[in-house]
């Protein structure tokens, strides 16, 4: 075991001394953290209230779903080196890339959350004198909750998954492992880095069933 | 009192669901329109509670323009119980009657005991208050639904083929049980119909509609079967299948009610005389 690389990663990351300071696993991993949650952050802001309006009017959603399709062809790598070279070294180039990256799966997320609550049962809302807010915050989104936070949690994977190239334009986060191991051929590093940015997603992704399984309507 | 002056509905593209429509529909009493699909009858009963807008024409309620109304807060003023019950699916029966009471800004405790009255009147036991719709059979739900519709207490009662979706047992249980709460209550009900029977079973008057909204008779059941107005409305309210047509033949000395297919649909009752039938 210990010859093969990722015995060698395993042992990298027992090393005690990785588990402090600054550049250590676990203030590697809060960055990694801190730069996925303030993408999917302000890509939600963007894309959350436009999918609900889109789901409830029912206006503009040819749009929606090409620009939507349009921006997950587009390849990560090449947009953070883009933003990059246009805006420098800083957080500013992945940070944008991320929310590129996010907002399809959070749009399409809030859109079909809204779409799928039974025309019937918000008609009967309306006749009943719910404003379209109360027919929204009311009676669609708690219906179509868990297809709102399944697209918080594609949105989420994605990112965190891609939040290493961060560290491709100079940044931290877990990123900085794969790289630095890249840089210096140190493949016990470099794999280190993927199976805890690995690890972290996979537990992310755990976390956000559990949020979806919860937010399930009730007596639906 | 609702009021349809010159009613026209025509939708984009040309669709014409409503030609020219007028008519009066007194308080307090349950006016059905009955007619085929097409014959604008639910359209007609949605421009009440502002869920259609007319193209064309006013609809007056006491006097009042609709249009000059705000549709949320009119809605809220104005029972409906739809087909498909249309309960929220994601809150108990307790939470979906209270809906429209809290909205309007009743406290949550007097909405709740108003809740328990009403689930008592519509003849449903305490115990379905904790229940989410799909927990409950059809029939339920549709007591659920009328509950509802009574919660804010509204004068105007729309009720658009609520007992489409039961079977026939539960159907006529759940007409009579509206009769019964119509004794009561006394409210001004507009029920929508494709079923002549249950037209003439709920409707102190009835209005038989073609496509297009047009008129083809109104008035009371009996008035409608002893004068139809053309062979549309004879068609349709059966008067040519002969269980409409119905003699008298003897039996024992008893007078029995027999259909044109020879069927014994009934007694006549010697001591009864037709002046009480009127009243």
């Amino acid at each position: 075991m210990n010859g093969s690389p990722l015995g060698q990663a395993l042992e990298w990351m027992a090393d005690p001394a990785r588990w402090t300071g600054p550049s250590g696993i676990p203030a590697r991993m809060l960055e990694h953290l801190g730069y996925t949650a303030l993408g999917v952050l302000v890509a939600a802001l963007i894309a959350i209230p436009l999918g609900l309006l889109v789901g409830h009017t029912g206006r503009g959603k040819g749009i929606v779903v090409m620009a939507a399709g349009a921006a997950r062809a587009l390849p990560t790598l090449g947009l953070v080196t883009l933003f990059a070279l246009l805006m420098g070294i800083g957080l500013t180039a992945p940070l944008l890339a991320f929310v590129v990256l996010a907002v399809p799966s959070l749009l399409a997320g809030a859109y079909s959350a809204v779409e799928s609550a039974d025309p019937a049962t918000v008609d009967a809302a309306r006749a009943q004198g719910m404003t379209e807010m109360q027919i929204l915050t009311r009676v669609e989104i708690p219906l179509g909750l868990p297809l709102l936070i399944g697209g918080l949690r594609g949105a989420t994977v994605q990112v965190v998954a891609t939040v290493m190239l961060a560290a491709y334009v100079g940044n931290g986060g877990l990123g900085r492992y794969i790289f630095l191991g890249l840089g210096s051929q140190d493949y016990p590093q470099m794999i280190a880095g993927s199976v805890l940015v690995i690890a972290l997603a996979l537990v992310l992704d755990l976390l956000l069933l559990g949020v979806q399984r919860l937010t399930a309507p009730r007596g639906v | 009192m609702i009021g349809f002056e010159n009613v026209r509905k025509e939708y984009p593209g040309g669709t014409v669901a409503v030609e020219d429509f007028t008519l009066e529909i007194p308080s307090h009493r349950s006016v059905v329109l009955v007619g085929s699909s097409g014959s604008g009858k639910t359209t007609l009963m949605r421009m009440i509670n502002r869920m259609v807008d007319p193209t064309a024409g006013r609809v007056l309620i006491d006097g009042e323009d609709v249009a000059h109304l705000d549709p949320v807060q009119l809605r809220r003023s104005i029972g409906y119980v739809m087909q498909a019950s249309g309960l929220l699916p994601h809150r108990t029966v307790l939470d979906n009657i209270t809906t429209v009471p809290v909205l309007r800004g009743t406290s949550r405790r007097d909405a709740r005991t108003r809740a328990a009255e009403l689930l008592e009147l519509v003849g449903l036991d305490q115990q379905v208050a904790t229940r989410y719709p799909a927990q409950l059979s059809g029939g339920q739900q549709q007591r659920v639904g009328v509950a509802r519709a009574l919660a804010a207490d509204p004068d105007i009662l729309l009720m658009d083929e609520p007992f489409g979706a039961v079977d026939p047992i539960v159907r006529a249980d759940l007409q009579q049980e509206l009769l019964r709460l119509q004794r009561e209550l006394r409210k001004t009900i507009v029920f929508v119909t494709h079923d002549i029977d249950e037209a003439f079973l709920v409707g102190d008057r009835v209005v038989l509609l073609r496509p297009g909204g047009i008129i083809a008779q109104q008035g009371a059941p009996r008035e409608i079967l002893a004068r139809p107005a053309d062979d549309f409305v004879s068609r349709f309210v059966g008067a040519d299948r002969g269980t409409r047509t119905l003699h008298l033949e003897e039996v024992d000395g008893r007078r029995v009610v027999v259909d044109a297919d020879g069927r014994a649909t009934g007694v006549l009752d010697h001591d009864r005389t037709a002046g009480e039938h009127m009243t």
